[in-house]
């Protein structure tokens, strides 16, 4: 392979080479910067903030780890030293970190080069990358339609080739609903698993950073540097991570769910296929079908937006204006600095989420919304306990459409909350979920379905997402080279 | 479920946020919407569940070690948008809101 | 119509851990501005908060010693409100779900010695600092420093179990006492290390149903807590007097002008949209980990009071003054050893606190210069009347100072105790020759003038004579002069 193919390599094989020497871990981060991004970068905006600079320093400190040389696009929300960390939003404008975030050390540590911060819905608030102060984020499949959000930046990057893993963040899908519109593998791991220290929170409770990836494996490579405790998380776990080196076992002798009722209505006919058809890739390669009901996705959603949206007027409290970030300039004394550095620095949609959330936690409310919400989520929890007791895994949708157009849903917060019907609920249980690439349907855009699995699962939907990317057959032919990625053409 | 606007006001001043006039009725509307579907939840039954409380307890507490990632004054500052002499500057601060 | 004053009693006090609450930062702030600080009790994005274990030990010793019930679950929350020197505009606190409920603290009379009663002990963290405006240019300007932001604290709240702001004081002195005596802070509200709000209302006597409440702030000394009560309840009064209503409002106290100014009214209450904080798991607290607590708390100061009276026959003045600092206890329990008890007391409450309050030491520092044994030996000889009254004052003067025992400090000075009729006759009878007036009177039946004699013999010995045989010769010599 020539150096100008790097950038289709998987993770797993550039470090390979890095660490060997035939390939240098310049060339290697450089790969994607110059044919695919060329290419693409100018109409799919995936990019926030970028710096050759910074790419180079990183070179020259790599290390040959796991992921020696391979470069990697995170979401703007993931603290880091040598790149602006903005979240998308004008209130945090030029702001520079002087932390980097847990996850960013454990990259860096693992030899992995940060390329720069990839576009993002403001403060994660959304499932389009529309509501970003630098501009949205186009789906590289279909220019007009959005790659799904919040983490829409480093899910388009990952699929037009910049870096073949990105990491994003993942608070009620923002990881699993871009990576299907992207026909790219996302992971959200079991909460408290991947530390959130320097990740810029929105939920708390909900909040886990994610991985996009081309192939099961390198979820896998990264999940594995990445996964595991942190002193300065009190919400990590320090329990030893699930061991997922067996993401290419198979799945004979496992049993996935079934829940059809979930896409009775309301879901594209192209995702029920890729629901068929992954099925079948599953059966085929030895896993057994479970049929049964499961609870509908409305009551996920009514609750996740009470305790995210409560959970995030608290947390974005801290923008105002004093230590970091924008200012309003002339303001008379310290109310009206917050209350106009607010305003102006929040886009429309983040003030309508921290209104919202101000709303269920105040005086008079908080019983009936958020302590409703609260219960309700056990509940929720419950319903996937009893679930997995008949199944290891649940196959499902990972969004009721394929990518929609940029503008459709803009004007209307509740119909974009409901995109994410089939991904919160794993956020409200604290449980693993993966988007798994099912090829494009007769519309040839990337159709995307999920595999949930119970707390600490990972390594079984590794397995799963396996077994569906190479289609059901574990041949040697597909142990021992990677299936192409079906790559976005341009149109 | 609908949200007057006086009570968007209240909850606004609340937020620090502050609603052009021309803005209220669109926001009154949008919010009333997603809480009127926040109404699904009186249909679950909810019985004798306790309010979800996420966090493990694996790694709770530490020890009483001073050093950590302290920062000096200048990087602590740095990123403020006024700053002197180590100090974070503010607009006068006119009434005690403070506890 | 009288009235009953019914006051409660919300205290903070802030712990002497070495980090701070939820971050690794030393618990320092005299240093330069935002010098200890870091992306967590900055409250930079992305930063997470780690519970303080000594935090959680401290607050557990507290609740051991006032006999809360430590609760093994407990639930952080997040206290909602913008303002300048709160990092994250939200405070970490507890809420509905305490580390302690219940317990009381003894407090002394007047008007009787009696239990207040608590209703909680949580741990939170404290806030940073802003400035009063200032000029700066063409315009004015705060300036904020965190450095204290995070340090811990421990809020206490009393029932509202007070009619009377003299045992407000009391219980705060005995708050101050115990925090101390527990390692656990300060406890000087001069330096904020304790602080207090008071919430009060007035109730008709003999009424049970309690009257609209004020709260009181800016407490900053346990005189003013006292003070500020006073004149809020006085003007409680007179609005009842005058058949106006009071307005549930919260008041700054101005200790110069000894008045208290409305600061804000009920309208303008705050809504802190308090919920369980995500970011720290439900704190559990193991038993055995209370039963450790319980287990290495000293002896607490009201039981030590009442045992250095009953073990030592000491008065009760004597115990509470003795047990105000639990080094001074130790101090004396060890200086007392095989000594007379009231002697050493004495000279401990008079002389030694006396010389610790001239020279700003504390009890340490004290010891270093007069360890106990010392003391004791010193305490030996005055009260085998080997040293007379002025002469031990000097004594125990040069043995701040200098190093060796009595005999060494007599002999380097050149001071002898006199005691032998040789030495001292020659003495009583001069005196006896100079003050013909008071020997008449004596002879007369006036037998309250020998004290004067005894003076003007010791005067003239230089204070080194001993009393008792002065006193001996005096009225042998006076019996023969008869």
């Amino acid at each position: 392979m020539s150096a100008n193919d790097l950038w289709r390599l998987p993770a797993a094989r550039l470090a390979e080479r890095v660490r060997q020497g035939t390939v240098s871990a310049a060339d290697a981060v450089e790969a994607g910067w110059k044919e695919p991004a060329r290419l693409w970068e100018a109409d799919v905006h995936a990019v926030a903030h970028e710096d050759a600079a910074a790419r180079e320093s990183g070179v020259r400190v790599s290390r040959l780890g796991a992921l020696a040389g391979v470069p990697v696009l995170v979401k703007d929300n993931l603290c880091t030293v040598d790149y602006p960390t903005t979240c998308g939003s004008r209130i945090l404008a030029g702001y520079r970190s002087p932390y980097d975030a847990t996850v960013i050390s454990r990259l860096r540590a693992a030899g992995a080069v940060i390329v720069g911060k990839g576009n993002m819905d403001e403060f994660a608030m959304g499932s389009s990358t529309e509501y970003s102060c630098y501009g949205p984020t186009r789906n590289p499949f279909d220019l007009s339609r959005v790659p799904g959000g919040s983490s829409g930046g480093p899910a388009a990057a990952v699929a037009y080739g910049l870096c073949p893993v990105g990491l994003g963040s993942d608070t009620g899908g923002s990881v699993r609903q871009p990576a299907a519109f992207c026909g790219v593998f996302g992971l959200k791991p079991t909460y408290g698993r991947l530390s959130r220290y320097g990740l810029v929170a929105f939920g708390s409770s909900l909040d886990q950073v994610g991985i996009f990836a081309r192939h099961a494996g390198d979820v896998a490579l990264t999940y594995e540097v990445l996964a595991g405790g942190d002193p300065f998380d009190a919400t990590a776990r320090t329990s030893l991570p699930p061991d997922v080196s067996g993401w290419d076992r198979g799945v004979a002798g496992l049993t996935f769910g079934w829940p059809a009722n979930l896409w009775k209505e309301g879901v594209d006919a192209e995702i029920v296929s890729g629901l068929e058809e992954s099925a079948a890739s599953l059966e085929r390669a030895g896993a057994r079908r479970v049929a049964f009901d499961f609870m509908p996705g409305e009551y996920a959603v009514a609750t996740y937006y009470l305790v995210a949206t409560a959970e995030a007027s608290s947390n974005l409290a801290r923008f105002d204006g004093v230590r970091y970030g924008f200012r309003h300039a002339d303001a008379p004394d310290v109310r009206s600095l917050y209350t106009r550095t607010r305003s102006e620095g929040f886009g429309p949609e983040v003030q309508r989420r921290i209104l919202l959330g101000t709303y269920a936690l105040s005086a008079g409310y908080y019983d009936a919304y958020y302590l409703t919400a609260q219960r309700a989520r056990t509940r929720i929890r419950r319903e996937y306990e009893r679930a997995f007791e008949r199944c290891d895994f649940i196959l499902m949708p990972a969004t009721p459409t394929l990518p929609f157009r940029l503008g459709e849903k803009t004007e209307d917060p509740l119909a974009m909350y409901l995109s994410d019907i089939f991904t919160i609920g794993a956020n409200l249980a604290g449980i693993p979920g993966l988007t798994v690439p099912a090829g494009p349907g007769a519309s040839g855009l990337p159709r995307g379905v999920q595999l949930l699995g119970p707390e600490d699962g990972e390594a079984t939907l590794l397995r799963a997402g396996r077994a569906i990317e190479v289609k059901g057959e574990v041949s040697r032919l597909a142990r021992d080279h990677d299936q192409e990625f079906a790559w976005p053409t341009r149109r | 479920m609908s949200i007057s606007r006086e009570e968007l006001a209240r909850i606004a001043e609340l937020a620090r946020l502050d609603l052009p006039p021309e803005r209220e009725d669109e926001m009154s509307r949008q919010l009333s919407e997603v809480l009127e579907f926040a109404e699904s939840l009186r249909r679950l039954d909810l019985d004798g569940l306790d309010p979800s409380v996420f966090a493990s307890p694996e790694g709770a507490l530490r020890d009483d070690v001073p050093n950590g990632r302290r920062l000096d004054p200048e990087t602590a500052t740095a990123a403020a948008p006024e700053h002197e002499d180590g100090f974070f500057l503010v607009p006068p601060i006119v009434e005690d809101l403070s506890p | 119509m009288a009235y009953q004053a019914v006051i409660g009693l919300e205290c903070h006090i802030q712990l002497t851990t070495r980090s701070k609450m939820f971050c690794e930062c030393p618990a320092e702030f005299g240093a330069a501005a935002n010098s200890n600080v870091c992306p967590v009790c900055l409250g930079l994005p992305g930063a997470l908060p780690r519970v303080n274990r000594a935090a959680i030990d401290s607050a557990l010793r507290l609740g051991a010693a006032l006999g809360c019930a430590i609760q093994g679950e407990s639930v952080f929350a997040r206290k909602n409100y913008f303002y300048p020197d709160m990092p994250k505009n939200y405070q970490i606190t507890q809420y509905d779900r305490p580390l302690c409920e219940g317990g009381a603290l003894p407090i002394p009379g007047p008007p009787s010695d009696r239990e207040i009663p608590l209703i909680r002990i949580h741990a939170e963290e404290d806030t940073g600092k802003s400035f009063h405006p200032e000029r700066h240019g063409d315009r004015r300007v705060s300036r904020v420093d965190f450095n204290r932001a995070g340090v811990p604290l421990l809020e206490l709240v009393t029932e509202p179990a007070f009619h009377d702001p003299a045992e407000c004081a009391a219980f705060l002195t005995a708050l101050r006492r115990l925090v101390r005596w527990l390692g656990i802070s300060g406890g000087d509200m001069e330096k904020g290390q304790l602080r207090c709000d008071a919430n009060v209302s007035l109730r008709p006597a003999g009424q049970t149903a309690l009257g609209v409440k004020t709260e009181i702030k800016n407490l900053n000394s346990i005189k003013s807590v006292e003070r500020g009560l006073v004149v809020e309840i006085a003007r409680q009064t007179a609005e009842l007097e005058a058949g106006r209503t009071i307005t549930q409002a919260t008041l700054l106290y101005d200790a110069e002008q000894d008045r208290v100014a409305v600061m804000r009214t009920k309208e303008h209450a705050h809504d802190y949209r308090y919920f369980p904080e995500p970011d720290l798991p439900v704190l559990r607290v193991e038993a055995a980990w209370v039963d450790r607590a319980r287990s290495e708390l000293p002896e607490l100061p009201w039981r030590r009071a009442t045992r250095l009276r009953e073990d030592y026959g000491l008065p009760a003045y004597d115990a509470g003054v003795l047990t105000e600092q639990r080094e001074l206890a130790d101090y004396f329990e060890t200086a007392a050893r095989g000594a007379d008890a009231k002697l050493a007391s004495n000279w401990i409450m008079t002389e030694v606190l006396r010389v610790m309050r001239e020279r700003g030491w504390d009890v340490g520092a004290w010891e270093r210069q007069v360890p106990p044994s010392r003391m004791r030996s010193f305490l030996g000889r005055v009260h085998a009347r080997e040293l007379p009254g002025p002469l031990a004052k000097q004594v125990f003067a040069w043995m701040i100072d200098e190093p060796g025992d009595v005999h060494e400090l007599l002999e380097r000075h050149g001071a002898r105790v006199q005691s032998s009729s040789e030495d001292l006759l020659p003495l009583v009878r001069a005196v006896l020759e100079e003050h013909p007036g008071p020997v008449a009177q004596y002879q007369a039946g006036k037998t309250a003038t020998l004290g004067f004699l005894v003076g003007q013999v010791m005067k003239k010995s230089g204070g080194q004579a001993v009393p008792q045989t002065v006193q001996e010769l005096l009225k042998q010599e006076l019996a023969a002069k008869t």
